[in-house]
């Protein structure tokens, strides 16, 4: 039976809220299947606002790869505003997807990207507009199962009470097999119903069902086990790796909003995983190991991609975007393609060490020249070593001063402070850093130049060798930030951009927590708790206030999940979920980290045993192929 | 920087435009929740995907040559919006319609073309046809509402503008306000003829000037739509001369008129 549109009721109450346009859909290149041709359907959800929503990769990837399958489809659906969320209740418009404004109720599957922690409470928010009971245990066959993705989803335990199941690593293959899982499921007139479902998708390891474990608790409020509770459910859950990136070109038909969003541009992943080895970086650790695209896929789907979307910029995307095996011959070829069509190619992540003027120049070549950003994240030598992100300051200013003189005005630093085994002076170091990139600069340039500092507090992310790390506490981490605006002093050409701490505890709270986070959540969220990530809604009080209720009388509380720093043999709530990396070598490579000691890149040096590629069956796929790019036939 | 001459990008200076398309078009159903930045963007792209010759301004950050002229706002639907396309080749006015029309997303739809003559569009555009729907409003209460505010000299309505809260004349730029004999069940349907005015009188001005003079109640949101734009025909027109009826055709002109010239004509240049 179709299922019929909310729109007419939605429109009514579109007049009355901030950017109504952001909840009409009509993208291009979106998707409406015949609903009644379909017999396994998903809404796909981010759970943020549409601008910041739409253009993520991952959900643009499973949507297309979804909807290509016939049988099945796929929808989209985003975080409404306070504004529509209470014209939603007084009115009773359910949470809709923006293609076909059908109620999420009515779809097999919500799917959340979790790229960051900040957006559980915004799940709630959909999940209760939606008419779907906020905790798992509640929901009955009647009822989409409710499935986590996304980086944030490698800890999937403080959301455990609000999830069905959550899919670890790469999403395009897994979300095909639980389709089928589930199709197969309806076809046998679905034995077992709900939980019947859950058990064997669980049991083929494909996802990661939280209700089928149990967790205990010692008396220090430490995990004394996590195990299966029914026979034939792996113990340890592995993650999904994609081995070919060649043969998953998605998307390629990204989709063109109508509102205006965060990124708008065709962009395309040259490479998956990251083997660089920064401590700190939790996608560089769960995407391993290193899979790159092939210049000619790249540049076929750029191509596919301008041409299906009008972008006037590209993107070439992944965790450090310059150590492609073929960048050179690839910014080179992209350039001279398009030449005088003012389509601008942009690297958003870009090492100091990988980073050269021949690559900047073709960056900049047929469109505007925008900033540089490089991101030392540390101000010392040694901290840099600690966290293994090893670049020289001399190298960093031999850098920044080659792009002053080459005609760029304005760099901008990243840093992180609270780092483990940071001191004051560590952070003090990057106002003289900031001071010799400007007074270089200038000499090199012969003319005025801006560099900004940008920093904000570290969050230790389970998955990685700072696991163990104490995160520092939000009083540390703004004390020193303060101490870096002094000593910045007001010198117009250095501008200062800070994050305060108290957010980013609340993000390690959630990061490293276990399941006694969930009534936490619900505490923050039943207190009117959303949109954590944007400033102006987030309240550091409201979650404070919420650990203290929740977590009264009991040992733990949230300086125990976020400021304590844990031993070797204590059980951390994710340890049953297997990111591929062997936990021997995150605990000798944090010992490393804490002798100052770096680690080299498996790519280029030798293989150091981090336990990925066996456990994935997945080799590093690194170029250089060899091939360049033709130019492209002229169009029409 | 003074003293210092402004840097040039290296490189030739972009091709000069040679001919301007003046495109009349509609934002119509769910796309007229779209904002005006929100139009520039999609018909921007729609342009590069059409692969229509646009011509770019010069400097470091060259940009589209498309001049708008005037907007409705956003939630406001229309049926006669205007934007002038600058370009580097000379082509018909029908087929850069026809090129632009089908890489548009439906819901803004191009209903008219024509290559440019001489003289400024924007100036041309004094006064707007609005329609204004009123859901569930009662006939008789809407009936009181347009005779009051006919028979006053000034209605004040208070608007945030970028300069503050500003009081502004609905009344004196209204030239003419009748209800429509278009029959919406459910609906009352008014008719406004609108002088361009600084700060310019949106339709929810309107409904709010005849709400100050009495009582309206609606069920839902007002639904307002341009139904044209252009020069006033009769600029002495008073509001008594019209009373019921389609206004819109009679008090306000075509503005794409002077560009329309015999077939044969030559006209390749115009900037």
């Amino acid at each position: 039976m179709p299922v019929e549109s909310v729109f007419p009721a939605l429109e009514a109450l579109l007049p009355r809220v901030s950017k109504p346009v952001q909840y009409v859909g009509g993208e291009l290149n979106a998707q409406t299947k015949d609903w009644d041709a379909c017999d396994v359907r998903w809404a796909l959800m981010y759970p943020d606002a549409y601008e910041v929503g739409l253009p993520n990769q991952g959900l643009q990837i499973l949507y297309e790869v979804l909807n290509e399958q016939p049988g099945t489809l796929a929808e989209r659906t985003y975080s409404v505003w306070p504004d529509l969320e209470a014209l939603m209740r007084e009115y009773g418009v359910p949470q809709f997807t923006v293609d076909g404004h059908r109620p999420v109720t009515a779809f097999d599957v919500l799917g959340i990207s979790f790229a960051t922690e900040l957006g559980y409470t915004n799940l709630l928010t959909a999940l209760d507009l939606a008419g779907i009971p906020i905790h798992a245990v509640d929901r009955t066959d009647e009822h989409p199962l409710v499935l986590a993705g996304g980086h944030a989803a490698f800890n999937p335990e403080p959301m455990a009470d609000f999830v069905d199941g959550a899919v670890l690593g790469d999403g395009e293959k897994a979300v095909l097999a639980i389709t089928e899982q589930i199709r197969l499921h309806k076809q046998a007139g679905s034995p077992g119903g709900r939980a019947g479902l859950l058990v064997k998708l669980a049991a083929s390891g494909i996802l990661y069902v939280p209700a089928l474990y149990e967790v205990m608790y010692r008396a220090d409020g430490a995990i004394e086990t996590v195990t299966p509770r029914i026979p034939g459910i792996p113990r340890r859950v592995p993650k999904h790796t994609v081995t070919d990136l060649d043969e998953w070109p998605y998307p390629k038909a990204p989709l063109v909003p109508l509102a205006e969003t965060v990124h708008e541009r065709a962009s395309v992943e040259i490479f998956r995983g990251c083997t660089r080895g920064c401590r700190f970086c939790q996608a560089g650790m769960i995407t391993r190991p290193v899979r790159e695209r092939s210049i000619d896929t790249i540049g076929s789907m750029i191509d596919k991609s301008l041409r299906a979307t009008g972008f006037n910029e590209v993107g070439l995307l992944s965790l450090s975007s310059a150590d492609h095996s073929e960048i050179a011959p690839l910014t080179k070829g992209l350039a001279d393609r398009y030449e005088g069509t003012q389509t601008s190619l942009s690297l958003p992540s870009t090492r100091v060490d990988a980073f050269n003027i021949d690559l900047a120049g073709e960056l900049a070549r047929n469109g505007r020249r925008s900033g540089l950003t490089f991101a030392p994240e540390g101000g010392s030598e040694r901290l840099r070593r600690v966290i293994n992100k090893t670049v020289t300051e001399e190298d960093l200013i031999r850098t920044t001063t080659a792009a002053y003189a080459a005609g760029w005005q304005q760099v901008k630093l990243y840093f992180m402070c609270g780092l483990p085994t940071e001191t004051d002076e560590d952070v003090l170091a990057i106002a003289g850093m900031a001071k010799s990139v400007i007074a270089q600069g200038r000499a090199a340039a012969g003319r005025p130049v801006r560099v900004t500092v940008s920093i904000g507090g570290f969050v230790p992310k389970p998955h990685t060798p700072f696991q163990w790390a104490a995160q520092a506490s939000p009083e540390t981490v703004d004390h020193r930030l303060r101490l870096l605006r002094d000593a910045l002093g007001r010198d117009k050409a250095i501008g200062y951009r800070y994050h305060d701490g108290k957010p980013g505890q609340i993000e390690g709270l959630l990061a490293r927590g276990d399941r006694r986070i969930g009534a936490v959540i619900e505490t923050v969220w039943r207190n009117g708790g959303r949109f954590d990530g944007w400033s102006e809604h987030f309240s550091y009080e409201r979650w404070v206030a919420a650990c203290d209720e929740v977590f009264a009388g009991s040992p733990i509380s949230l300086a125990w999940f976020t400021t304590r720093e844990r031993t070797r043999d204590e059980v951390l709530p994710w340890d049953h979920l297997d990111a591929g990396l062997d936990r021997d070598w995150l605990w000798s490579d944090w010992q490393d980290a804490l002798a100052a000691q770096e680690l080299d890149d498996c790519r280029w040096e030798g293989c150091y045993d981090c336990g990925v590629c066996p456990s994935t069956g997945a080799d590093t796929q690194i170029g250089p192929t060899g091939r360049t790019l033709l130019p492209l036939q002229p169009v029409g | 920087m003074a003293g210092r001459p402004a840097r040039q990008p290296e490189g030739p200076p972009p091709p000069p435009t040679v001919c301007k398309i003046r495109l009349r078009y509609a934002k119509r159903g769910r796309l007229r929740f779209t904002s005006h930045r929100d139009i520039a963007r999609i018909v921007e792209r729609a342009i590069r995907r059409a692969n229509l010759p646009i011509a770019h301004s010069a400097g470091f950050s060259p940009h589209p040559k498309i001049s708008w002229v005037g907007a409705a706002p956003t939630g406001v639907a229309s049926e006669a919006e205007y934007v002038e396309l600058g370009l580097m080749r000379v082509v018909e006015a029908a087929d850069a319609a026809a090129a632009l029309g089908s890489s548009l997303p439906p819901g803004l739809d191009i209903v008219d073309a024509v290559v440019a003559g001489p003289g400024s569009l924007a100036e041309r555009m004094e006064a707007s046809v609005w329609e204004l729907r009123l859901p569930g409003a009662d006939r008789g209460a809407v009936d009181e509402a347009q005779e009051r505010f006919a028979a006053v000299p000034e209605v004040l309505v208070s608007r945030r503008t970028k300069g503050g809260l500003r009081d502004i004349d609905v009344r004196g730029a209204t030239l003419n306000l009748a209800i429509s004999e278009v029959d919406v069940p459910g609906c009352v349907i008014l008719q406004a003829v609108v002088r361009h005015t600084t700060p310019v009188v949106r339709p929810d001005d309107v409904l709010a000037g005849l709400r100050s003079l009495a009582p309206l109640e609606l069920s839902s949101p007002l639904v307002a739509t341009r139904l044209a734009q252009g020069p006033l025909c009769a600029p002495e027109i008073r509001f008594s001369d019209f009373h019921g009826g389609n206004v819109g055709e009679t008090a306000v002109g075509d503005p794409l008129a002077p560009d329309r010239v015999p077939v044969g004509s030559d006209r390749s240049l115009s900037a």
